[in-house]
């Protein structure tokens, strides 16, 4: 959104002029200042929290308005909070308008939805389960006016297929917004009681660890990853050849899997099983990877230990699964001559197979000290002569085909040549999966 | 000694809680069903939900807010209840011990403390209430007043429920107390003033709008369980990752097999005794895990990975190549100045990277000694100038507790 076309702007403009139309009966309606002011104090200071821990929408303070105020003045509360908060992305000031406009018209709809359904009386007599009902229609009305304002932008902004993406996005943010409306009904009812406001704002403190932790979960989660790519870097430290080749073998597997029909859930874990294939390297002597000349069979023999010495290392991760198993097999070939076990056919566990192919596909295709790089038709070629005997032909076809609709892009090849020139020492392990890959 | 005579009187003291409850109960009859069944199937539910995390202080906090909002309910649809402190205890016993079945059931003495810590906790605040509430106390509280009212029971209610905390896991670990208590109570401003909160807001609700409001308040709040427990396994999957990473050394062969874990566990054990806190503690860990690290750059390894006999040069060298490799790891920048400085000479190095060292130096000299290694290593790390007394006479008093055979694990 850095260049915002001009359609986007006419639209952010009608909307607000929509959300202004909506405000407007504000001067004749009796409003209640000090409940509006005490929700939007609320509101704006959640926002300000959220901001420093990058945590997620957070809704309840505007459904309990929603619940509590005639629509005009509900449709209020949100306003100092997103016109003061910083948005972050440029650019800053349509940002903020437009936030503030989407969050006016969809609190201002919850409430009359709300309202319409006889949802004041109810929470005011405290009446339930009826007063479930307008509440459910007035998350219903909110969910649906987010999304479809957000739906508009993106499809004018950013081109997305609107009328594909919509369905998507209004069942995704229904379950969150739906229990922040459940909490934004008990404030609404406890603010109504003789307990009042104070009781009312009881109910924010759980909903803010709830989302606390949400915020945690990111931020380690990002710190997890790094580590992940950190285990690769330390392959990177003992060996320079390498730069990059984890990641793309990871990005190969990914396309593989995923041509295959996997579910989500198992590409992820087999793009882990690229990136980690060669983790075991780090078990290996570092004279012995950077050696120039000919290996011994005996130090061919040791380097070949590498998978089994990323295995035990990896093994005592338990989201890792079956990339576990693609570590320890991944030199496996079909016809049983691979190591470290010669496993042959479909005794090689499939996640193995796919990782096989990715990593000999990048082999060839990227630059190497002695060598330029292959171009993606001919590895393509070499790795459909060398399926059957070596690779799984189901595999070199749902790469083939995964290419074909997708491309290559390895975004990393440009410090490749240096860092191997830099490194001037022949490769090791993959030299041999090349000429493997030759035969 | 006192120690365990202190355990058997808090466990005694749950147990008589329960059976006088229990007794009572039977006796007398259960008064207003319906909120007993329905507070006893949230507690129940908050039980069954809960998870068994290494680092989880509360680790069923529906459970918790609902059996307090049990203890603190005074009203229900605007009807005064008459449920006293004895059926209290009964109903979130019974619900507890449906809850914690199976886990009672593989013998775990976590599952017992959580069911002494609860019993005593609700007792604790029902005893506060219920006798007040029923002779009319509370009356003049009305409104706003009575919220605030309710919430400063539930403050000094998580409070006692700290300080008991505190003394069972000393008593059980030999932990100092003090250390042990401040981080309860920093538990407390997380995960415990959400359970304060809920508890009262639950029991303001139950009063206004009646048992509708238990599953309309209790989804918000499973939501933010399931969120603790999704951060919970996520710091365990780092935790395992990391513990990968250390193990790169001794794959390669750098280093003894064990040999990180070791002197992870002892580190903290040693950190604890000197009354680090739990973050400081995580850090220690986790520099201790990746404290030889640093050998992976090196072109031949060190003899037996044993770098406390190396020149001090090369130490740190050692060091700092390892700091090097933790920094671009993404680990907290903490954890790299650990790893970094644990070579430095002993007056200029912050205290996580003096027990790195220490315990490090003596892991390397009691691996392969025989039966006395341990006595002879500590008394080689006294006479030793690289390594500071403090640290060295807290070590020593850890392994002469848990016995040096077997430091503790967590």
């Amino acid at each position: 959104m850095e260049a915002v076309p001009p359609r986007a702007r006419a639209y952010v403009a009608c909307v607000v002029l929509a959300a202004l139309v909506c405000l407007l009966p504000l001067s004749v309606t009796r409003t209640p200042w000090w409940t509006v002011a005490l929700l939007a104090v609320v509101y704006a200071g959640c926002r300000y929290f959220a901001r420093r821990t990058l945590a997620g929408p957070f809704y309840p303070v505007l459904l309990a308005a929603a619940f509590l105020l005639p629509p005009a003045a509900a449709a209020l509360v949100p306003l100092p909070g997103v016109l003061l908060a910083r948005a972050g992305q440029r650019p800053e000031a349509l940002r903020r308008i437009w936030q503030a406009a989407q969050l006016v018209l969809a609190v201002g709809a919850a409430s009359r939805a709300h309202r319409a359904l006889g949802g004041r009386e109810a929470v005011v007599a405290s009446d339930f389960p009826y007063a479930l009902v307008p509440a459910g229609a007035a998350v219903l009305a909110f969910c649906l006016v987010l999304t479809a304002l957000d739906g508009g932008i993106r499809g004018l902004a950013e081109r997305m297929p609107v009328h594909r993406a919509w369905p998507g996005m209004f069942t995704r943010s229904l379950a969150p917004i739906g229990v922040h409306g459940l909490a934004g009904l008990m404030m609404a009812v406890l603010w109504c009681s003789p307990y009042g406001p104070v009781a009312a704002l009881l109910v924010l403190l759980p909903m803010c660890v709830s989302w606390w932790a949400y915020a945690q979960y990111h931020r380690e989660r990002a710190a997890h990853q790094s580590t992940i790519r950190a285990l690769v870097q330390a392959v990177d430290l003992k060996d320079g050849y390498t730069r990059g080749h984890s990641e793309r073998v990871g990005r190969a597997s990914m396309m593989i899997a995923r041509e295959l029909g996997m579910d989500d859930e198992r590409v992820e874990v087999l793009r882990f099983a690229g990136i980690l294939h060669d983790v075991g390297k780090l078990g290996v002597p570092t004279r012995l990877l950077r050696k120039d000349g000919p290996l011994t069979p005996e130090e061919r023999r040791v380097i070949e230990l590498h998978p089994e010495y990323g295995h035990e290392m990896v093994r005592g991760i338990s989201f890792l699964g079956e990339a576990r198993s693609a570590i320890l097999h991944h030199h496996e070939r079909l016809d049983g001559s691979g190591y470290p076990y010669g496993l042959r056919g479909t005794q090689i566990p499939e996640s193995a197979r796919v990782v096989a192919v990715a990593d000999a596909f990048d082999a060839m295709t990227s630059t190497r000290s002695y060598r330029r790089a292959r171009p993606v038709d001919a590895a393509l070629e070499e790795l459909k002569r060398c399926a059957g005997a070596q690779f799984d032909p189901r595999m070199v076809a749902a790469l083939a085909r995964a290419l074909d609709r997708y491309g290559w892009h390895p975004a990393v090849t440009a410090e490749d040549g240096a860092s191997a020139a830099a490194s001037s020492s022949p490769p090791l392990s993959s030299a041999s999966g090349r000429e493997e890959a030759r035969r | 000694m006192s120690r365990s005579v202190l355990l058997v009187l808090i466990r005694g003291s749950a147990a008589l809680v329960a059976l006088l409850s229990l007794g009572v109960t039977l006796w007398t009859g259960v008064q207003e069903r319906g909120a007993a069944l329905a507070f006893g199937v949230l507690v129940l539910v908050g039980e069954l939900a809960r998870w068994s995390g290494t680092d989880a202080r509360e680790a069923a906090p529906l459970g918790a807010a609902g059996a307090l909002s049990y203890a603190l309910l005074g009203e229900d649809a605007g009807r005064a209840s008459h449920h006293g402190v004895f059926q209290t205890v009964a109903v979130v016993l019974g619900a507890c011990l449906l809850g914690s079945v199976p886990r009672l059931a593989r013998g775990e003495e976590q599952a017992l403390d959580h069911l002494t810590r609860r019993i005593l906790t609700v007792a604790f605040a029902a005893v506060c209430f219920q006798p007040l509430y029923g002779a009319g106390v509370f009356r003049d509280w009305i409104g706003p007043a009575y919220a605030l009212l309710l919430l400063a029971l539930l403050v000094l209610t998580a409070l006692c429920g700290a300080v008991l905390s505190a003394v069972s896991a000393h008593c059980r670990t030999g932990w100092p107390f003090g250390p042990l208590l401040r981080e309860e109570l920093r538990g407390l401003l997380g995960i415990g003033s959400a359970v304060c909160a809920t508890g009262a807001v639950m029991a303001l609700a139950v009063a206004v709008a009646g048992l509708w409001a238990l599953p309309v308040f209790s989804l918000p709040l499973l939501l933010t369980q399931l969120s603790l427990r999704r951060y919970a396994a996520v710091r365990s999957t780092y935790r395992q990752t990391i513990a990968s990473l250390a193990r790169a050394t001794e794959v390669a062969g750098y280093t003894p097999p064990g040999h990180a874990r070791r002197v992870a566990a002892l580190s903290r054990a040693v950190g604890r005794e000197l009354g680090m806190t739990e973050p400081e503690l995580t850090v220690l860990e986790h520099a201790a895990l990746m404290h030889d690290i640093g050998q992976l750059s090196l072109v031949d390894p060190v003899p037996a990975g044993a770098t406390a006999g190396l020149p001090a040069e090369q130490q740190r060298r050692i060091a700092l190549l390892g700091g090097a490799v933790v920094r671009q790891t993404g680990v907290d920048a903490r954890v790299a100045v650990v790893v970094e400085r644990q070579a430095d000479p002993c007056p200029e190095q912050p205290l996580p990277a003096r027990i790195v060292r220490t315990v490090n130096a003596y892991e390397e000299k009691v691996h392969g000694a025989g039966p006395g290694g341990s006595l002879k290593a500590l008394e080689e790390l006294r006479l030793a100038a690289e390594h500071a007394p403090d640290v060295v006479e807290a070590l020593a008093r850890v392994l002469s507790r848990d016995g040096p055979a077997s430091p503790p694990v967590g």
